[in-house]
């Protein structure tokens, strides 16, 4: 066990956990924010995606002893209120079935629009490949991807 | 107006005061409600807290009214994103005549006194709820009525009501639900109330938000997972590796001084002399349990643990093919995919037991000018819901107290009472919103481990399984295989059907569906092979493979016959509907023409463009009706889905968008799971244990767009959570075959595309 000082949604924390901890685990088990999911533990379906210096990061792969000085924003951290104009889109478009997933999903997707803020249904299908969503809410994703987008340069 | 009696069989309105106490977990004290508000003039949705009352008063077992004219509704089936959670309360909302923004919902618990069928399972929540979600709604407004008479003294048919406002017209006076509550709390139920006149439906029909929306965007717990309690330990088992395996022996020494780790002992969910429920269907019984204080250590312990299993004996037996035949020795019963499927060839080419038979099949397939025969098989399917499997527990010598996702807890607290020997009112199960559910968690087995766990350690504990413990403890769809031969005369008229169906543990058969009844001719076979392997029902069990091999069939027959396959589909359909063959015909011709009727329309069927292919398909099962037309191209031998429409007559659609959203996901995953999902054991051994190996559908390979409309009949609501999912692969298959110039026979067809070689048609 070790102690890490690391920044997660713009609080300085200080967790004490084996150094291999991936984020994940620290966020839900240590830190008790549990907005981010745990899905396949191999980086393969998004569900446990987080922001690290504004980069979309699966939190599973990312073992806590790395994350060092570097800015973690987790859904719960995205906004204040839940307005962010994606979680808003979200809403508009009543995007989730089982919404297991759709944390992983609007963390990608917000990722994307901060780094190309007018995605192309190309750019969007890349750039989401990694997230799985079991119930098949594809379409509407990408609809509220769209929306977001719209908002966002309005 | 239709009257109800209320007293028949309808337990849930005799008023219960239990309800108020009986300690929700997921308790409601803030709600995301929607409220336009007026603002510079610029209208715009606002998210605004819900004051919560200071009192509720109870007026039957579903919905309590706070005294300032907020409502609570109990949603009691569970939630695995089929929306119900939203849906059922509309429609109590709807006869309450109640201001959907004033409405707050919260998870019933299971509570079999005031609640009938708390499953999630089979497409019938909404259907068999119908009634008595109604009549809760309509009971209480008529209490609410009849205390507002009182009060007002006027004759209650002087009244009128609107979002939760009473009304009398003639003195302008009103009163508000709230302020009448706890007077209506106090009368007695009514003996028959009267239901609104669909014409008369306010919420019903329109579009609501889902209720949890809010929470999940923005990360609140909602699933068994998040669950956690200040001296919760977290647990996690290990299984044997391959089916047809049991525990033998382990050495925890070393894993006990693990970082973290509490315990680790071995339990047996399931003791040979407990009488299980169905919905106890377990992989494994005998389990390694590691207990820890955090899930990444128990991890870490669980790779480090040395467990040995041997071979379960009393698989070393005979596997009975039919019970004539010689019988196959399965001298190890480590099962593999190739075995299981050349067993499946062999059986499907002999006679089987006969399910039905019109006319005499057999002499029109001896004077047949041409048979058609095509064979089709799928493998089995894993679940993969995004949540894993878990669940809390908290065991104590008085009571058991279990919290998670499941979508059968009436069944588990049977299987609670038999293997812990509690009472049924000593057991409380509390359900979770689900990270999906699609039939994997009608088998709590996971509630049971985790309740004998907690028991073992006297602790409140949360199993947890690991993706990989998810995807090869499953539970899962059948493997399938079915033949069908088609006998047409010197004419090309179809003369003959016969079907010859089944399956490794079940045939997928549904002998009385169409094309039954269309044809004069007809036989059903079906056959069954055994498995150690564990299956259970899995999103429309069995339509989930017929419907796409037998629209796959109906499509290359259409060919041979030289026809239009809606115009084929539909001209049999007016066979079945004016002069059907045989009696038990378990559909609706006219209504399965319609849907394909209105697809053909919607779709501009009639348009082939260059570069287009389209392919069809319409199916029944789960009292609806769907029928899909799919738009395809190739890039670079990588299927690219354009466009999907999809007509269903699922009768009264109670939340439009949700139910769109419901049919959108379902096309995908059928789409999804017949392209590229497949689960294959070599030696008993699961050959995919993840994402990395087990493919599932992904945004890019999901269709661009998908059009959705529904047949508007005023019939009372009908399944929806499955009838979108199993057509939608013959409508893949037959565009595939446009775009390719190939017939794909076996699933996921991603294997048949990448081969090059075979399937030609023929």
């Amino acid at each position: 066990m070790a102690e890490f000082n690391i920044n997660i949604n713009g609080k300085d924390l200080t967790v004490d956990a084996d150094p291999n901890t991936p984020l994940l685990w620290v966020l839900r088990d240590h830190l008790k924010l549990v907005g981010t999911k745990y899905g396949c533990g191999i980086a393969q379906c998004g569900a446990c995606t987080v922001h690290m210096d504004g980069s979309a990061v699966r939190s599973c792969q990312l073992p806590i002893s790395t994350v060092a000085n570097n800015e973690i924003v987790t859904i719960e951290g995205l906004s204040e209120k839940g307005d962010h104009p994606v979680q808003k889109a979200w809403l508009e478009h009543d995007v989730p079935q089982c919404g297991y997933c759709q944390a992983g999903q609007i963390m990608t997707a917000t990722a994307l629009l901060k780094r190309n803020p007018n995605p192309s249904d190309k750019d969007i299908e890349n750039a989401m490949y990694g997230n799985i969503c079991r119930c098949g809410t594809y379409t509407r994703i990408k609809a509220a991807i769209k929306t977001a987008a719209k908002s966002q340069s309005a | 107006m239709t009257k109800l009696k209320t007293g028949i069989g309808r337990r849930s309105f005799i008023k219960s005061v239990s309800m108020a106490g009986s300690g929700l977990i997921i308790g409601f004290n803030w709600l995301a409600c929607k409220r336009e508000v007026e603002n510079a003039g610029v209208e715009e949705e606002e998210y605004v807290e819900l004051e919560m009352p200071e009192e509720w008063f109870e007026l039957n077992g579903y919905l309590k009214v706070g005294e300032n004219g907020v409502v609570t509704i109990y949603s009691p089936n569970p939630e695995i994103g089929q929306n119900v959670k939203t849906s059922m309360p509309m429609i109590v909302a709807e006869e309450l005549d109640v201001d959907w923004n004033n409405v707050v919902v919260e998870q019933a618990p299971l509570n079999t006194d005031i609640f009938t069928r708390q499953l999630a399972g089979g497409s019938q929540s909404i259907r068999q709820g119908w009634e008595g979600l109604r009549m809760a709604g309509a009971t209480a407004r008529q209490m609410l009525l009849i205390a507002a008479a009182k009060q007002l003294e006027v004759s209650e048919s002087e009244l009128t009501v609107d979002k939760g406002i009473i009304k009398h017209k003639a003195s302008d006076r009103t009163v508000n639900y709230g302020d009448i509550a706890k007077a209506a709390s106090e009368l007695e139920v009514p003996e028959e109330v009267e239901l609104k006149k669909n014409d008369n439906f306010k919420i019903i029909g329109t579009s609501r938000k889902n209720v949890d929306g809010r929470k999940i965007v923005t990360g609140q717990p909602l699933y068994g997972l998040d669950v956690d309690r200040d001296d919760m330990l977290i647990a996690m088992i290990a299984q044997p590796a391959a089916f047809g395996m049991q525990f033998k022996s382990m050495n925890a020494d070393k894993v006990k001084n693990m970082p973290g780790i509490v315990d680790v002992f071995t339990i047996d969910t399931y003791p040979e002399d407990m009488e299980k429920e169905w919905s106890d269907t377990a992989a494994f019984s005998k389990l390694a349990v590691i207990v820890g204080n955090t899930t990444w250590e128990v991890m870490q312990a669980k790779k480090a643990l040395e467990v040995e299993y041997d071979l379960k004996p009393d698989l070393v037996k005979k596997i009975q093919i039919l019970e004539k035949s010689a019988g196959m020795n399965d001298a190890t019963g480590m099962e593999s995919t190739d075995r299981h499927k050349s067993l499946m060839a062999d059986i499907g080419a002999k006679k089987a037991e006969v399910v039905r038979r019109d006319g005499d099949p057999e002499k029109a397939f001896k004077n047949a000018a041409k048979v058609i025969e095509r064979s089709y098989t799928c493998p089995f399917l894993a679940h993969n819901c995004m949540e894993p499997m878990n669940f809390f527990a908290n065991v104590t010598d008085e009571k058991v107290e279990l919290l998670g996702p499941i979508q059968t807890p009436e069944y588990a607290e049977k299987s609670i009472n038999k293997r812990l020997g509690y009472k049924l009112e000593d057991i409380d199960i509390q359900m979770t919103r689900m990270g999906g559910g699609f039939g994997r968690r009608l088998y709590g087995h996971f509630l049971v481990e985790a309740a004998v766990i907690s028991k073992k350690m006297g602790k409140p504990i949360k199993l947890v399984y690991s993706r990989e413990d998810d995807m090869t403890n499953g539970v899962y769809r059948p493997a399938y295989h079915v033949t069908y031969r088609a006998a047409l005369d010197e004419n090309n008229n179809l003369t003959g059907f016969h079907v010859n169906a089944g399956g490794i543990p079940e045939s997928p058969l549904f002998a009385n569906r169409f094309p039954a009844g269309a044809v004069d001719n007809y036989l059903a076979e079906s056959w069954a092979l055994d498995t150690n392997i564990s299956v259970g029902a899995f999103r429309a069990p069995r339509s989930n493979f017929i419907a796409g091999a037998e629209q796959s069939f109906l499509d290359e027959l259409a060919e041979e016959m030289g026809q239009d396959p809606i115009q084929m589909r539909l001209d049999m359909l007016k066979r079945a509907e004016n002069d059907p063959v045989g009696e038990k015909n378990d559909y609706d011709p006219s209504r399965y023409a319609v849907v394909l009727e209105l697809v053909r329309d919607k779709s501009n069927w009639s348009d082939q463009s260059a570069g287009k292919a389209r392919g069809v398909s319409a199916y029944y099962c789960h009292n609806s009706y769907v029928a899909q037309i799919l738009d395809m191209s190739m890039d670079d031998n990588e299927p690219v889905i354009d466009k999907v429409t999809c007509a269903v007559d699922c009768g009264i659609v109670v939340n439009p968008d949700a139910a769109k959203n419901m049919v959108e996901g379902g096309t995908v995953d059928g789409i999804g799971h017949a392209m590229y999902s497949q689960m294959t054991f070599s030696e008993g051994i699961p050959q995919q244990e993840n994402f990395d190996t087990y493919r599932l559908i992904r945004h890019s390979e999901a269709p661009k767009s998908i059009d959705v409309y529904f047949v508007e009949n005023g019939i009372d609501p009908t399944g929806l959570g499955e009838p979108p999912f199993p057509p939608i692969m013959g409508a893949l298959a037959n565009a595939l075959y446009k775009a390719t110039g190939k017939r794909f026979y076996n699933q996921p067809f991603i294997n048949e595309l990448n081969s090059g070689t075979k399937t030609v048609k023929g």
